[in-house]
């Protein structure tokens, strides 16, 4: 990528100094979630590697491994299911919180319409995530 | 076949998606759910629940050397969310209703569509027509970085990009993909953006949207552990390595072969919903 650096603020005010934050964010997230996933993988494969796959009919996850508070309350049981499907919540969040972030930077530079529409896209996520009804 | 077996033969599979999918700039989001239906028999919901988790991964991974390029367009790509977050929630609901084998033709459409557009070259437009009045009220033009510096660009049909986008949100709800291929006509074709534009701002919106829809599945049980971990941890390596091994240089062989096994998928998929096997 030959492309020259952009300077820190554009014609726009664009602030690239939010957008590395945003890119580090992103990147630590993931790292974070991956890191969460592989240990409560390796613990599920350890108690129930040798179980029977039975994944041909759609029987639905517990209602333990379903919601955000109870996820958070079988991971930190130790239960390997529930510590990976923590991991994945993390991973899930990840987006989220870019949206967060951005909303911030726009109510910093006091852009009246980008505020309202960043909201709602929150909104829309959360309400997904915390309801999970669509 | 064991828990353990079957983690094993997943996280090859997703390695070998990510990795092809990276190598092509098609995403492999598209094969996982076909490979885990059609090849081990898993239930199209938990599929679709474990791609959707892949698919958040690679583009926020993705993002994150994107976004410090300084091609992103951060208003367009929120602008554009909106619909495609609302077309997730959309899709996410309607799936409760859509019989898997109608889905399943549907993937194979979308299959067919992508490996057709694999092989067309991007659209050559200018990007300095007059703007979009809407464009201007939104204050979606903006400049990217050439190599005689940074260059303004206007925006195009911002109506019917914005529609194009609900699809790509529904798409991406009901069958569990990134739908970059729907994104990237939407600001490629429709809105005219600059190539390296619309990718990258494609990607950076690709996590969202899935996120969107990947809250309510999570909540329906669609998301099980023993299937997600290694399809999310396979698929996020291929992914990385392949962006490591080759950044922009795509040989015309890989690209090829990735779009002979898309297509072999979808006839497979088409086949199955047909014939009512799914």
């Amino acid at each position: 990528m030959s492309a020259p650096r952009p300077s820190p603020l554009n014609s726009e005010g664009h602030d690239y100094r939010v957008e590395q934050i945003i890119g580090r964010l992103l990147q630590l997230g993931v790292l974070a979630a991956a890191l969460v996933v592989l240990i409560g993988g390796v613990m599920l494969l350890i108690h129930s590697g040798s179980d029977v796959a039975a994944f041909q009919t759609f029987r639905g996850e517990s209602a333990a491994l379903r919601s955000v508070t109870a996820i958070i309350g079988s991971a930190f049981h130790g239960d390997s299911r529930g510590i990976v499907q923590l991991g994945l919540l993390l991973l899930i969040a990840t987006p989220v919180a870019r949206v967060a972030l951005t909303l911030g930077a726009f109510v910093i530079q006091r852009d009246r319409l980008y505020i309202f529409t960043t909201s709602i896209v929150l909104v829309l996520l959360l309400y997904g995530l915390i309801w999970g009804r669509a | 076949m064991t828990i353990s077996l079957l983690a094993l033969l997943l996280a090859i599979g997703s390695f070998g998606a990510g990795l092809l999918g990276a190598l092509t700039g098609l995403g492999g989001g598209l094969v996982i759910v076909p490979m885990m239906t059609l090849l081990f028999h898993i239930d199209l919901r938990y599929a679709i629940g474990a791609s959707l988790v892949s698919v958040i991964a690679t583009s926020s991974g993705a993002a994150a050397a994107y976004v410090r390029e300084g091609f992103t367009n951060v208003r367009i790509g929120i602008f554009l969310e909106v619909a495609t977050t609302v077309g997730a929630l959309v899709g996410a609901a309607l799936a409760g209703f859509i019989s898997t084998n109608a889905l399943a033709v549907l993937f194979g459409l979308v299959l067919l569509y992508t490996a057709y557009r694999s092989f067309s070259a991007p659209d050559e437009h200018s990007t300095d027509l007059p703007p979009d009045p809407l464009a201007v009220r939104l204050r979606l033009n903006s400049t990217y970085p050439t190599a005689g510096g940074m260059r303004p660009y206007s925006v195009q049909g911002v109506k019917s990009g914005f529609s194009l986008m609900f699809i790509a949100g529904v798409l991406s709800a009901l069958l569990g993909i990134g739908s970059g291929i729907v994104k990237v006509l939407a600001m490629d074709r429709r809105m005219k953006l600059p190539f390296k534009v619309s990718t990258t701002t494609s990607n950076f919106m690709i996590g969202v949207t899935a996120a969107a829809s990947a809250g309510v599945y999570l909540h329906r049980g669609y998301i099980e552990p023993a299937l997600a971990f290694p399809v999310m941890l396979g698929v996020l390596s291929g992914a990385l390595l392949g962006a490591r091994i080759l950044a922009g240089a795509r040989t015309l062989w890989l690209r090829r072969l990735f779009t002979t096994v898309v297509v072999v998928l979808a006839f497979e998929m088409l086949y199955k919903g047909l014939r009512g096997g799914l």
